[in-house]
């Protein structure tokens, strides 16, 4: 029976590439296809699912292919399936469906209606990747296709300033959720001395809790990693105001991912990864606290927002809030009970958002009006002020989290010049040169040019990621970056020369289009700094598009065997190098952001050049 | 009109704001949707003047690209005849080749020349800081929070004493601030803080203020105009508050030195430190015609007469073949003079050729403030500049008022919600489902029939009774009730041969999920539903005294005549009748056949509708499409239940004579109007004036959110959020929207209105001339207007003030007999560009 998982994959991924290769004019034809697929696989989990819960009820495991293979490291695909997918999965293709069908009609005419279908199938593939995923590296390969559809689909409305803004805002935080992730895959692969499935992890629940006795801090920091990345992509306090911002795009698309589907995976990130979580001491107390703490302010919040869309954003993660509680006390069945309402309720009050107007102010015609019953104190003040402001979570996390870098990163300018980019590329032969000479090479010094390589690395992203001018510039320094990641782990521990030319063709394609892109636009448009939006996308649509596959390329997007080669990369490096593991973690963070960075900067954004309307930058 | 000084050294604060507050959006809180024209503020200018001094002011396009007029031209949407006459008329016959290559093939350099912005930029340009950025999302939020109708759950604290001082309060009794330095903390505390200390701080020179206050506000002209308009009308909200303009300024003031001061600390100076030149700070400068500029206005009037020329060539055509016909009429139906009616009465005079139309502004003369039963509110049933003294209430109204419990709040709450997701939230997927296969009425929907109780009572006669509070009286007097009659009848000609029904049809509109629902609504009834002032019209013709009073002031309306009152739904095409109670048994049979024929016409008008709509096959069986229709205007997912008044772009004031016989896509507003009882131009006075704030205002709106969609529309509405209940916005954090959404304005074709009026254009003259608000609208050319002498059968223009002879350009006009399969093979638009969208716009045939 778990041969058939593969489905529920097939599915989707069909549909998605029928309907690119539909005009963009057939609307009929695109919506059929989506509303076709969706009620396809809500069918088959229907089936499969019911099948499944009244006749077998054990969990399903199935490895399903080798990727690849090293002597210490296995990339397998493997597909699980248990309540928590059937219930998550039952539910997305249900609103998925509803959605397809309510956004034909909805997002008729507009520009972009293919755009917006393609973006929610790649989305909903990405969705279905993370509900099927046997393990880490399975899961988060549908994790990054939502991340980013995420971001497409805030920046739908890509002609404004703030859809693009928010975009940007969204998928930093995304990305670090994704690094913390990606960290927890290192730290388990540690664990287990290889790479675990879920389902291994908890069948053989006697290993696994030997395991967490023995290493009491590793497994400690792998929960944590969990904890973190999924209260991220739940907005947990204090990542909870990147849901409001991120409801940028059409209703529909709002209601789907940040009403429902989006924000409920770090609910289920969690569950998926309950067994091993619950034997770490402590783990449960840190997810009943989160919870408590954000169902306590984000109710505050929700009870002081004027606008309706941000009232029902913050009204859905105090219900996530109150899921984690119950996840963290062990309501498993209640959390999924609770998960389902919550979708479907958030999702039915976005779609009818608008409606408000109308029913409140008619019901108002009738009602006198409310007076504050209680005199206002200092203390219900300060929860007003305090709510209104959202707590000032944006503002924070830009002041702790990314300001630092930007402070570092603007010290560091003074690096960006020739002699610094020269001595790069001494360094770079030099590294090659012990690369092939390893094992003559002394301990001590081979380990310090791992950190250097590392450092400069970091550095090379941070400088790209500061770069105000040239585009160019930024774009290759991020290519550098990779480069110097690629040769600090290799000379870590020693790769196989295959991987490494994996890693450095996938790398040179990718960065020779994005090149090709900046330079064919330089040609046309004189408007390719990095200190405001252009809008470029507008009238180079080709090129918008060419420069962003190029991006998904660098970043390690599932369509480049980079994707394979970033892991890869991680098992090389040792469970004690901590600092490697953080330069070479927030590395991928800033590659990701500043490639997006410079993709927005250029391509989206309110266009300087054009005759026609452009909006208001605060519109 | 406001001076704009010529040299603002002299700072004055009050002229600063009151300036500020001319050029602002006017629009007023959703709810009372009033069309108006979006750059009223350049209306003291000649059109083509007025709208290029708001593009080289504020960056407005108001004239569609060069190369889309070009495009038009091509596609034969601009006809080649027209052009060339235009320019003849401009340049003269000697300058027509030089021009006409002009006009078709000189490229044109468009530069952004606004001025807004320039002055503020310069904190970027300096110091490297988005201050929009860092000042806008709390200023936002605070104001939201504080306008808020009843989104939010706890009310904004210190609500009464104005928004400053409840900021002040606010700030003086809480742990924490909106500031995040000391120093605007203190400022804002302190009692003398002015404008002008702030402004101090930040600009310095007291030359610059005029200007940074115009960049400042003009950032966010959404949320500065609805403050500006909340002062002035505080009407418009439910949940009063007191707001100015000054206040909010203050405070956006306070929060840009503490973003100053937060990054900054003490190292910041005012911009005049940055600024070595004191020249060029006057953000209006004046307008002076360029070459670019007049070819722009040769495209526009080509693109405009090749449509108008169509038109008067059909009707002038038409004309020269009407008979009166003095056959008894089977019945008359009064109508709004809306262009969303004009097929409709098309319609129901092909089904009973009998019958006889009218139309009148939609309040039908009868100006109140309507309460209805239980109601807390009054609402305002007239169009919005009158101010009413009468109050009619209702009563007996039986129907229960439904709730949807989904709408609850308390399924925002922290335990409620979470029962409520467990249960009712599983439930709603039902909901959803529900509504996605089979839409249907619910209480979110805005039902345009709920407006006033089927069955329920009026205080129409007013017995003595006032609402002393409000200074208003209950109900009309006979003598009123008299004068309402009265001057609705003379003014729609409608004085004699009274059919023995006579229906008095409002128009309102029903849809689900549109915060824009109240423009489809009736306009001369301030955005509302018009089926009360159609009761209260019918009431007061029936009244036996009234029409006693009627009969001494040579107004004979038939014992068996009646009148009876209706309201025929826009976006579901449903009618219903009130009052049916009174027919009498005669009538009854008639009242029968007479709901047939409006039936039939009915399914005919929504067949016609359903050809601009992607969702319904024009040619399915008629009732499936009228019933498909109707469905439309309760499904959720449907952004354009209807299209409004969409592709407007004439008015013809006249008797149906006069159009009866032409095709014009219901694009006319259609206003009954006899020259031969009003030899004076006295009645005419009365019709016209409504004509430039209501329609005009509309066209206007229509024009400029058609041209300007992101600037002066709201955009698209799909990703629009509803704001306080009193606007909607991009997402959080976006500025008020006003303006037209983009689902409302793409049929449109961005041409001003054409006033056609059938009467002698000597005493057209003498009416514009007595009256100078009217004359303004034609004078400075923001509506233009056409007489057609009755006496000679001549078309007459008006131009600078007087009336020309015009000849029709083309004259070749289509005949046809079957309406129906021209609509049927009608073209439908691949895309919302103008050359696309055009196409959907048919041309005039001669119905025969």
């Amino acid at each position: 029976m778990e041969h058939l998982l593969i489905y529920f994959l097939l599915f989707p991924v069909l549909g998605y590439v029928i309907s690119l290769s539909v005009n963009a004019k057939l609307e009929k034809s695109i919506a059929s296809i989506a509303i076709v697929t969706s009620s396809l696989q809500l069918l088959g989990t229907i089936l499969f699912g019911g099948y499944w819960y009244f006749k077998v009820k054990e969990t399903l495991n199935i490895k399903q292919v080798t990727l690849l293979k090293t002597p210490d490291f296995d990339f397998y695909i493997n597909f699980i399936f248990d309540i928590n997918t059937f219930i998550f999965l039952f539910v997305g293709s249900l609103l998925t469906l509803l959605v397809s069908i309510f956004s034909k009609f909805y997002i008729h005419r507009e520009e972009g209606f293919k755009r917006y279908f393609n973006n929610v199938q790649l989305f909903f593939i990405g969705y279905c990747i993370v509900m099927i995923a046997g393990n880490f590296e399975t899961l988060f390969l549908g994790w990054e296709l939502i991340g980013i559809t995420s971001f497409l689909l805030i920046s739908f409305y890509n002609n404004r300033y703030l859809p693009v803004k928010n975009a940007m805002k969204v998928v930093s935080l995304y990305r670090l959720g994704d690094v913390f992730l990606i960290l927890s895959m290192w730290l388990s692969h540690h664990l287990w001395h290889g790479n675990i499935s879920f389902y291994d992890a908890s069948t053989n629940i006697n290993q696994t809790v030997s395991l967490i006795k023995a290493h009491p801090y590793l497994s400690f920091s792998i929960a944590i990693c969990i904890i973190i990345g999924a209260s991220i992509k739940s907005a947990m306090f204090p990542f909870s105001s990147w849901v409001a911002r991120a409801m940028e795009g059409p209703s529909s698309s709002s209601a789907i991912f940040y009403g429902s589907l989006s924000i409920h995976l770090g609910v289920f990130l969690l569950l998926r990864t309950y067994d091993f979580w619950s034997q770490v001491p402590y783990a449960n107390y840190i997810i009943i606290i989160l919870g408590i703490i954000t169902s306590f302010i984000c109710g505050a919040i929700t009870k002081s927002q004027a606008t309706v869309k941000t009232q029902i954003a913050y009204a859905s993660i105090t219900q996530i809030g109150l899921i984690f509680i119950e996840i963290g006390l062990g309501f498993k069945t209640l959390a999924l009970l609770h998960f389902v309402g919550n979708s479907f309720f958030r999702t039915y009050q976005i779609l009818v958002s608008p409606s408000v107007m109308h029913y409140l102010i008619h019901n108002q015609l009738f009602a006198a009006v409310k007076t504050n019953k209680k005199r206002p104190n200092i203390i219900s003040n300060t929860i007003q002020m305090l709510s209104i402001k959202e707590f000032n979570m944006d503002t924070t996390l830009f002041k702790y989290l990314w300001q630092p870098f930007k402070i570092i990163g603007s010290k560091l300018s003074f690096l960006n010049n020739k002699w610094f980019y020269r001595s790069n590329i001494l360094l770079l032969i030099l590294g090659t040169y012990l690369d092939i000479n390893t094992f003559n090479s002394h301990e001590l010094l081979l380990e310090t040019f791992v950190y250097v390589f590392a450092s400069i690395a970091l550095i090379l992203l941070l400088l790209s990621f500061n770069e105000r001018l040239s585009s160019k510039q930024a774009w290759v320094n991020v290519f550098l970056g990779h480069l110097f990641i690629m040769m600090s782990v290799s000379l870590n521990s020693h790769i196989q020369l295959k991987y490494l030319l994996l890693y450095l063709i996938s790398i040179s394609v990718f960065g020779f289009l994005g090149l090709l892109a900046i330079t064919l636009l330089e040609k046309n448009t004189s408007k390719t700094s990095l200190d405001q939006y252009h809008g470029n996308g507008k009238n180079h649509p080709k090129l918008s598009l060419l420069f962003l596959i190029a991006c998904m390329g660098l970043i390690g997007f599932p369509i480049s065997p980079l994707y394979i080669g970033i892991d890869l990369l991680l098992t090389y490096i040792e469970k004690h190098q901590f600092y490697i593991m953080g330069l070479v973690a927030l590395s991928l963070i800033f590659i990701e952001i500043s490639l997006l960075r410079i993709y927005t900067r250029l391509f989206c954004g309110i266009p300087v050049t054009t005759s026609e309307p452009t909006a208001f930058k605060s519109s | 009109m406001i001076d704009t000084p010529s040299n603002s050294n002299d700072f004055s604060l009050s002229h600063t704001i009151e300036t500020l507050k001319h050029y602002l959006p006017s629009q007023t809180p959703l709810k009372d949707f009033v069309h108006h024209n979006s750059l009223h503020a350049f209306q003291d200018k000649d059109f083509f003047s007025g709208i290029f001094t708001a593009r080289d002011t504020f960056g407005y396009h108001v004239t569609l690209s060069i190369q889309e007029y070009r495009n038009l031209y091509n596609n034969n949407r601009i006809s080649k005849a027209v052009l060339e006459n235009i320019i003849e008329q401009k340049k003269g016959v000697a300058h027509v080749n030089e021009w006409y290559k002009k006009v078709t093939q000189q490229e044109l350099i468009v530069k952004n020349k606004s001025s807004i912005g320039t002055l503020r930029k310069k904190w970027k340009e300096i110091y490297s800081i988005d201050l929009d950025n860092k000042v806008q999302p709390t200023l936002f939020r605070v104001i939201c929070a504080y306008l808020d109708q009843g989104v939010a759950i706890t009310q904004f604290p210190h609500l009464t004493e104005g928004f400053l001082a409840s900021v002040k309060a606010l700030e003086k009794n809480s742990l924490t601030s909106f500031f995040t330095s000391k120093r605007a903390k203190l400022l804002l505390e302190n009692e003398n803080t002015s404008i002008q200390d702030l402004l101090g701080i930040l600009v310095g020179n007291e030359s610059y203020y005029f200007h940074y206050l115009f960049d400042q506000q003009f950032s966010h002209r959404g949320w500065s105009g609805m403050v500006a308009t909340l002062e002035n009308s505080q009407d418009s909200l439910l949940d009063k508050r007191i707001v100015s303009l000054s206040d909010f300024i203050h405070f956006e003031l306070l929060l840009e030195i503490d973003a100053l001061d937060q990054k900054f600390g003490s190292s910041w100076k005012a911009l005049e430190n940055h600024l070595p030149d004191i020249n060029n700070i006057n953000i209006f400068k004046p307008y002076d015609i360029e070459e670019s500029d007049e070819i722009l206005m040769i495209w526009q009037e080509a693109f405009e007469w090749s449509y108008y020329d169509n038109v008067l060539a059909g009707l002038s055509n038409a004309y020269q073949k009407t008979q009166t016909d003095k056959t008894n009429k089977s019945f008359q139906a009064i109508f709004c003079i809306d262009e969303r009616e004009c097929s409709l009465r098309r319609h129901l005079e092909s089904t009973d050729t009998q019958c006889a139309t009218f139309g009148a502004p939609g309040f039908f003369g009868v100006a109140f403030y309507f309460q209805p039963e239980n109601g807390k509110f009054y609402e305002k049933l007239c169009p919005a500049p009158v101010t009413p003294s009468i109050l009619v209430c209702e009563t007996n109204n039986n129907e229960p008022k439904k709730h949807s419990f989904l709408y609850h709040k308390i399924s925002h709450t922290f335990l409620g919600g979470a029962l409520f997701n467990v249960t009712a939230g599983i439930y709603s997927v039902f909901e959803l489902i529900k509504n996605l296969v089979q839409p249907k009425m619910t209480p979110a929907i805005s039902n345009a029939f709920l407006h006033v109780g089927a069955n329920s009572s009026l205080t129409i006669q007013h017995t003595g009774q006032f609402d002393d509070a409000n200074h208003l009286q209950i109900g009309f007097s006979i003598e009123e009730m008299v004068q309402c009659v009265k001057s609705q009848l003379l003014n729609m000609g409608l004085v004699k041969e009274f059919s023995p029904l006579v229906y008095v049809v409002a128009h309102g509109s029903s849809s689900a999920n549109n915060p824009h629902h109240g423009a489809h609504d009736c306009g001369a009834c301030s955005g509302r539903p018009g089926s009360v002032n159609a009761r209260v019209f019918a009431f007061m013709a029936n009244h036996l005294v009234v029409r006693e009073k009627l009969k001494d002031q040579g107004i004979e309306i038939p014992a068996n005549t009646q009148f009876v009152g209706a309201l025929h739904d826009t976006a579901a095409d449903q009618i219903a009748f009130f009052d049916e109670t009174i027919i009498s048994a005669s009538n009854k049979v008639l009242h029968h056949q007479n709901v047939e024929a409006f039936e039939t016409a009915l399914d005919l008008n929504a067949k016609e509708r359903s050809r601009r709509f992607a969702s319904i096959n024009t040619k399915l069986p008629i009732k499936e499409i009228r019933n498909k229709i109707k469905l439309r205007s309760v499904s959720l997912f449907e952004p354009r239940p209807e299209l409004g008044h969409g592709s407007n772009a004439l008015c013809i004031i006249g008797r149906r004579a006069l159009s009866k016989q032409v095709f014009l896509d219901r694009r006319a507003f259609l206003n009954s109007y006899d020259y031969t009882i009003d030899p004076d131009g006295s009645i005419l006075k009365n019709v016209i004036a409504p004509i430039g704030p209501v329609c005009g205002g509309i066209n206007l709106e229509y024009y400029f959110s058609r041209i300007d969609n992101l600037k002066l529309g709201a955009g698209t509405k799909l990703p629009h959020n509803v704001m306080g209940l009193i606007g909607v916005a991009n997402s959080s954090d976006g500025d008020l929207r006003p303006g037209l959404p983009l689902q409302m304005i793409e049929v449109h074709d961005p041409i001003r209105l054409l006033v056609i009026v059938e009467q002698d254009p000597i005493i057209v003259n003498n009416v514009l001339e007595q009256n100078p608000a009217i004359k303004d609208w034609y004078i400075k050319n923001w509506i233009h207007l056409m007489v057609m002498n009755p006496h000679d059968n001549q078309l007459y223009r008006y131009n600078r003030g007087q009336f020309e002879p015009y000849t029709i350009i083309n004259n070749n006009i289509s005949s046809t007999q079957n309406i129906q399969s021209i609509i049927e093979n009608a073209p439908e638009m691949r895309s919302f560009t103008i050359e696309d969208a055009t196409k959907e716009n048919l041309p005039v045939y001669h119905l025969n």
